[in-house]
């Protein structure tokens, strides 16, 4: 199981906390809504990224699992 | 002006039998032309379309086989959506499909209609097609034989009210602006349930794949994209309409077929106007042909050519549908709200001569955060447009700084009364929007 972020756009409204709380994964734009590197999260990111997506106010910030073929 | 090019052998096939009086063609006349409309088991039938080849036409350019089997195998399919929208202002194919041969469009409709096991046929336009409205309305009493029944519904004109997600939540009571994907109209569209949405010329070369079989399609076109395309030529040419032409038609072939170019060409805009401007000195090597048009970073879209003339300015043009772009955002996602403006207005001001040249990398910069980042493609669309215009025009930004450019108006269409009613509507949208996300 491989894991991203991902954000769905209309519901973010750029409060900017993830990027706050997880800056290894999480940029903000010109305008401070979110930029994901779109690189798996790393299992030791995971804690992290977890309560980047709880503190959404928006809930716009997703974990996506991926099914891998190894699973 | 319609029409294929002079003898060219194998063509017309979706034009054949249309004269220039503007007629909507009979369904007696459609009949005479092509036959009566075959029955084909759904297996028969997809497996025909998987031969053929046969790819989207709306712009997506994906394989309509896998597209078919994937709603066949799926259960209670609640409808098939022939997407005439056609918001594309360059674009006029479906409207002539629609409103001059909507038999042979409707007939797809049915074919694929069967083949999925859908309970309906929807056919979606564009309220500002009066014509196309009037041409299915007219027809769909006499289709008594069809095996589903058939409505016809209007939506309001925008860039992006015709991308399926849009589509769906318009038909579902919303507004015609896209959708979180998660589900795709496959998995879950029009009443919650599994729908299929191809684009009119999709569904009309599917009626003639299932009448004369894959092995007659192939006979025109290359081995990767068999068929015919209508293609919607404009700009700098002597007789600019919607041509039907053979895939690996020289791009010298396809101006010629509308009548040649009326000036010396500075550049082609391919794929309307989420395509991609290429100079003429390499436009006019193409074939209309998807690996010659991927080697210049072009896709077909939904077949739209614009010819720019050397007495035009691309910088100025391209600000201004970049500015139309950045209006027609559904105002949903702060990537494309705010990134699209920002960028159609340093453009605008790179074009005016008010900007440090500097400004250009920052819009290459933006274009490069903005792309992907939208609920639908729309951003994507705008920032490639844009990308080409500094790559093709980019060179001309150090001449505008110091010289007033006093190039007229090509013509580009934008729908007049785009950016009044445009921002207006987008306003409602948007309310709408962040009312649905209390």
């Amino acid at each position: 199981m491989s894991r991203r972020l991902r954000v769905n756009p209309i519901a973010c409204e750029g409060h900017g906390l993830c990027a706050e709380l997880l800056p290894e994964l999480i940029r903000l734009d010109d305008w401070g809504y979110p930029i994901i590197e779109p690189t798996e999260v790393a299992p030791e990111l995971l804690g992290l990224a977890r309560r980047a997506v709880d503190a959404c106010p928006t809930l716009a910030l997703l974990i996506e699992e991926i099914p891998t073929r190894d699973g | 002006m319609t029409g294929t090019l002079a003898g060219h052998p194998g063509l017309p096939r979706l034009l054949a039998g249309l004269d220039q009086s503007g007629r909507t063609m009979s369904q007696s006349e459609h009949e005479r032309i092509h036959g009566a409309l075959p029955h084909l088991s759904a297996h028969e039938l997809i497996d025909a379309v998987q031969a053929s080849g046969l790819r989207g036409r709306g712009g997506a350019d994906f394989p309509t086989a896998v597209k078919l089997r994937a709603l066949a195998a799926r259960r209670r399919v609640s409808a098939v959506v022939v997407n005439g929208s056609e918001t594309e202002p360059a674009s006029a194919k479906d409207r002539l499909l629609l409103s001059r041969l909507p038999h042979l469009v409707l007939d797809g409709a049915m074919l694929a209609a069967e083949a999925v096991g859908a309970r309906e046929v929807i056919v979606k336009l564009n309220e500002r097609a009066a014509s196309s409205l009037h041409a299915v309305a007219g027809a769909l009493p006499l289709r008594q034989r069809d095996p589903v029944p058939v409505r016809l519904i209007a939506a309001p004109d925008g860039y992006v009210t015709g991308e399926e997600t849009a589509v769906m939540h318009f038909l579902n009571g919303g507004a015609p602006i896209p959708t979180f994907v998660p589900p795709r109209p496959f998995e879950r569209g029009y009443q919650g349930r599994p729908t299929l949405v191809q684009n009119a010329e999709t569904l009309a070369q599917l009626a003639l794949v299932a009448r004369f079989g894959p092995r007659w399609f192939r006979e025109l076109g290359t081995v990767a994209d068999p068929g015919s395309a209508l293609v919607t030529i404009s700009g700098a040419v002597a007789d600019p309409g919607v041509y039907e032409l053979a895939f690996g038609t020289p791009m010298t072939d396809l101006l010629a077929a509308a009548g040649g170019a009326t000036e010396p060409l500075r550049a082609l805009l391919v794929g309307g106007y989420f395509g991609t401007w290429v100079d003429s000195a390499s436009a006019l090597g193409l074939r209309l042909a998807r690996e010659d048009l991927r080697s210049v970073g072009c896709q077909l879209g939904s077949g739209v050519l614009i010819a720019l003339g050397e007495s035009a300015c691309g910088l100025h043009e391209s600000a201004r549908v970049a500015s139309y772009l950045a209006e027609q955002s559904a105002g949903q996602c702060g990537p494309c709200v705010h990134g699209l403006r920002a960028v159609a207005d340093s453009l605008e001001a790179l074009a005016d001569g008010g900007a440090h040249p500097r400004e250009r990398d920052r819009v290459l910069r933006w274009a490069g955060e903005i792309r992907g980042r939208g609920a639908c493609h729309h951003p994507d669309g705008a920032v490639r447009f844009v990308e080409s215009a500094i790559e093709v025009f980019g060179g001309e930004i150090e001449w505008h700084r110091h010289n007033h450019c006093t190039a007229r108006p090509a013509g580009l269409p934008i729908p007049a009364s785009a950016s009044a009613s445009a921002s207006a509507s987008a306003s409602a949208f948007r309310s709408a929007a962040s009312e649905a996300k209390r």
